[in-house]
Parts: C-alpha cells; structure tokens; sequence
C-alpha cells in the first residue's frame, strides 16, 4: 500500500464484491477519502451504491481489493478492533434499522452507551439532538409509533449523536419533507465544517447541488466513475476541504 | 493510534439492550426443576457417603464370635472363655457377650417369639468385640487360633466382610447420585444454550444493529450472561426450596424407619450448606454457558 496516501481517511484499491457466487456487484473501485470532505455517492438503483457504503461502515469484507480506513488495513484486521473503527463512523442506513423496542431517545443514545459515555453525561446531548431534530416531544415514542420522516430523524441524530470522524449515510433524505431534507443536509454540513467526512448516498440530484464545495462519485453496474478525477487512487494531490467550507 | 475500547455498558442500558422478558418464558421455571432435582441427587449422594463413612467408622474393628454348640451349658462355658480369652489379647479395647433377650429379638422375625424363655432351635452365643486397629486377615487368623484353644466351637468372622455387599452397594448408588448430578449439569447448560440460541435469533437485528455502531462481543455477551443470570438466580431459588422440601419430607420417613443403617446416613451442616450452594453453581453455569454460546454465535458476524 501506497504511502503517499498520508492524511487520507479511506483508501479504495481495485475493490470488488460479490455475494455468493453471483456476478461482482462492485469492481475495481478505487477511491481516496479525505477528512474534511463530503462526498456524494449516486447512480441508479441497483449501481452497487448501498454495497458500497456496506464496504464503508465495515458491515461487510470485499471479495478483493484493498481497504485502508483511519490508517488501518480493514481487510486483515483483527475482528476484535472492528468495533474500534466503527465506533469512529456514524451511519445512517437506508432503512433507519433502529432498535424497535427501544424509545427515540435510547435509540440516539446507543452509540453513546456502547462507547461507554456514563449516563450522566448522554441526557443533555441526547436531549439537546432531539430538540435540533425536531422531536423533543416525540423522546418517548417507540419507533413503531414515528412516522417514516421522524424515524429517518432519529436514525441521522442516532448516526450524529457521537461525533463520528467518518458519517456515511444511505438515502437519508428519502422520507422526510423537502424543508427537513435541507434541514438535515445542514446538520451534514456542520458536522463537515467540524471535521467529520460526511459520504452521503442519494440520487436527488436536486440534493447535490445544495452542497457546492462536495465531491461526486457516480456508481455504474458496480464500476465507480469519478468525473472530476479528484477522488482517484492512489491520488495525484490531496485534497482537504476543510479550507473550502 | 491505540484503541480505547470501553467495555461497559452502564447497568441500566445493558439491561434495555434486550426487551425484558425477551429471554425469560419457561426458562426460570427448567432451571427450577433443574436445581431441585440436582438437590435431591446430591442430597442422596450425600447420604450414602454418610451411611458408607459411619457404618464403615463402626464397623472396621469389630468381630463376632460365635460359638456354634448345641448344648447350653457347653455354650455358655465357652462363651466365657472367648470373652476372658479376648480381654486378655492386646488390641482387643472392648469385647462383651450379646445378651439372650437381644438374640431372641434379633431371630424373633424369622423363627417366632420363643416359649417360655426357651427356643427349640439351639442359637449361638454372640460375642462382639471391637479392636483398636482395622482388622485384618492376619490378626483374624492369629485371633481364631487363640480361640479355638479355648473355644474349640467359636467362629470368628469380622464384621465388615459381612457387609461388604452392602457398601458395594451403597457405593455404587453414591457414584449413581454423582452421575445424576452431573447429567442435571449438562441438561442445564443444553436448555441454557437452547435458550440463548433462540434469544440470539429473535434480537439478531438488535445484535447487528449494536455491533455496527461499534458494540463488541463482550458487551452483547454480558447482556445475555445478566439476563440468564437473573433467571437463573430466580429458577435456582425455587429449585432449592423445592429440592429441600423433598429432601427433609424423605428424611423424615426413612428416620421414621428407625434402621441404624438409613439414620446412619443423616445430613450435617456442611451437607446442608453444600446443598445450598448448588443454586449458585447453577446460575455460574448458566451464565458460563450463556457467555460462551453468544461469543462463539458473534464470532460468526463480522
């Protein structure tokens, strides 16, 4: 593995996954993450985007390929450190998975109890997430009793609730309304202006352009095109955002 | 960079990982049986070894000399002689004739009450001695020689030969009791893994969902451990009363029976606490075995 990469947070180097025995639904996708930067990830249903995005929050090993993420080779990784890494990503999937018997507020407060955080110190920020997301007077719902828009909402608080260095989101704002959609892509951007990477997979193309400064990577049949070749791998010339915000 | 990896949920949120409940059904009630029936099984192994130790205790030095002649008198003068002959040996501590009336109680069972003090069947005198050391073949054979110099119709025999049958016995159902024990344990830790299996199955969701944001195997394994602890703990108390109340009602009866032998075989207080503390060994089991089938389940995802 390259070390010019320095800096980089992820590293995709001729990537392919299948499942079974099926044909690749991804293939040879390499990219580079910088910190700092948001990302969009389109292309049609089917194009490998959520795949993809499995790759990025470790739920899944690609079939080949090498992964690099926060300096650590994520394909021969010891199992026992996974949950280190992922404890640096917030995701927020595409079918909200929240934990059904569990309130909007123990939802949000979960990654803050896995790492530990004692209990003293999650109502506030919890609290505080719910009121920024609209649902304080909603903290004791199940999620069987949010609609689909609240549920994506406590998925993104539950995603953002940590400070992830990396967010990657699959559709987030598929349900919610076109006020709250650009209220959440805010709250992206901040977290962005703060430091986290935010990858953000969606084909609003509407979306794309609320965001001027970010970068696009477009899935094709499972092949990545980079259009502006900025993501490439390994890359020409680092690129941090964090002077662009 | 180095990984700090909290390992602990705080109590309450470990406790709302898995819907309360979600794990209980039938379980405290299989861990119940479990322990109550364990109880008895080592209640009884427990017995045995009582009955196995004292009667053994009781009988290692002791002989029985009989002597075998059908004139009365003869008998008598004999019986004498072995018990004089008897006080006289080194390593004889107490030696003394079993008097008539307990001889006629003894053979009443079998031959009737006898008439007017006099049996029509002429019955051995019994002499019973009990030496300092455990007898052994050498010391029977050097005690028969002196006898028969003055007892020419005794018979000596120790009395653990005679009940050597009867501690094979006792022995082999105190391994019997020690095997049940350990066939309760396995059927325990099987319904406990049986449960914790179906309880992965049906949280799978919750499982991925906290092992994607970064949860590790500890973590959900000790949710698991804790909620079958508490059953466990809950099953196990039952278990004991139940498993004591058997235990003292077949106390009573069989100390009812009066035998030396059955009431030879009553409980102390290390039993007693011993008796107490399989619950606690159920329950570490049943965690045990919780911990380990949810580490080897998570070991499976990625």
């Amino acid at each position: 593995m390259s070390n010019a990469a320095e800096g980089e947070i992820v590293q995709f180097d001729n990537v392919g996954l299948r499942y079974g025995t099926d044909r690749e639904v991804l293939s040879n996708v390499s990219f580079t993450l910088f910190p700092g930067g948001f990302y969009f990830l389109t292309g049609a249903s089917g194009a490998g985007k959520t795949s993809l995005l499995k790759l990025l929050y470790l739920a899944q090993r690609p079939s080949r390929g090498a992964i690099r993420m926060f300096g650590s080779d994520a394909i021969t990784l010891p199992r026992e450190r996974l949950p280190g890494l992922r404890r640096r990503i917030g995701v927020v999937f595409q079918e909200f998975r929240l934990v059904q018997h569990m309130s909007a507020f123990d939802n949000i407060a979960l990654p803050l109890r896995v790492a530990g955080v004692a209990e003293r110190e999650i109502t506030k920020p919890v609290t505080d997430m719910l009121e920024w997301v609209g649902l304080a007077d909603r903290m004791h719902a199940l999620p069987a009793q949010l609609s689909g828009g609240e549920q994506q909402r406590v998925a993104i608080a539950r995603a953002v609730i940590h400070r992830p260095e990396m967010l990657v989101a699959d559709e987030p704002t598929g349900n919610v309304d076109p006020d709250m959609a650009v209220k959440l892509l805010r709250l992206f951007e901040a977290l962005n202006r703060l430091g986290t990477t935010v990858v953000v997979a969606t084909h609003d193309v509407h979306l794309l352009k609320r965001v001027p400064d970010s970068l696009i990577m477009r899935l094709d049949k499972g092949r990545l095109s980079d259009p502006t070749g900025a993501l490439r791998y390994p890359p020409r010339v680092p690129r941090p955002r964090g002077d662009a915000a | 960079m180095a990984l700090k990896l909290p390992s602990l949920f705080t109590r309450n949120a470990e406790a709302e990982l898995i819907p309360q409940g979600r794990l209980s059904g039938p379980m405290p009630w299989v861990i119940a049986i479990m322990v109550a029936l364990t109880v008895i099984a080592a209640a009884a192994g427990l017995a045995f070894s009582n009955t196995a130790r004292n009667a053994s205790d009781a009988l290692t030095g002791g002989i029985t000399v009989q002597i075998v002649n059908a004139e009365p008198a003869e008998r008598e003068r004999q019986a004498q002689a072995v018990l004089q002959a008897l006080r006289r040996t080194p390593g004889v501590v107490e030696a003394s004739q079993v008097s008539q009336a307990e001889i006629d109680r003894l053979i009443e069972p079998w031959l009737g009450a006898p008439l007017d003090g006099n049996t029509a069947i002429p019955v051995p005198a019994l002499i019973d001695a009990r030496l300092r050391d455990p007898v052994d073949g050498e010391m029977l054979g050097a005690l028969r020689r002196t006898l028969r110099q003055v007892a020419p119709s005794a018979r000596v025999d120790a009395q653990s030969t005679w009940l050597k049958p009867v501690f094979s016995a006792i022995g082999t159902m105190r391994w019997l009791a020690l095997a049940l024990v350990g066939v309760l344990a396995f059927a325990l830790a099987a319904a406990v893994l049986l449960a914790v299996r179906s309880a992965l199955g049906t949280n799978r969701e919750t499982i991925e969902i906290v092992h994607l944001l970064g949860g590790t195997d500890r973590q959900i394994a000790r949710v698991f451990q804790r909620a079958i602890g508490f059953d466990a703990a809950g099953g196990g108390a039952i278990g004991l009363a139940l498993g004591l109340l058997v235990v003292l009602l077949l106390g009573k009866q069989l100390g009812g029976l009066g035998a030396g032998l059955v009431s030879s075989g009553a409980l102390g207080l290390i039993d007693w606490i011993l008796l107490a503390l399989i619950p606690l060994g159920g329950v570490g089991l049943a965690m045990f075995t919780a911990r380990q089938t949810v580490i080897r389940a998570l070991k499976k995802m990625l």
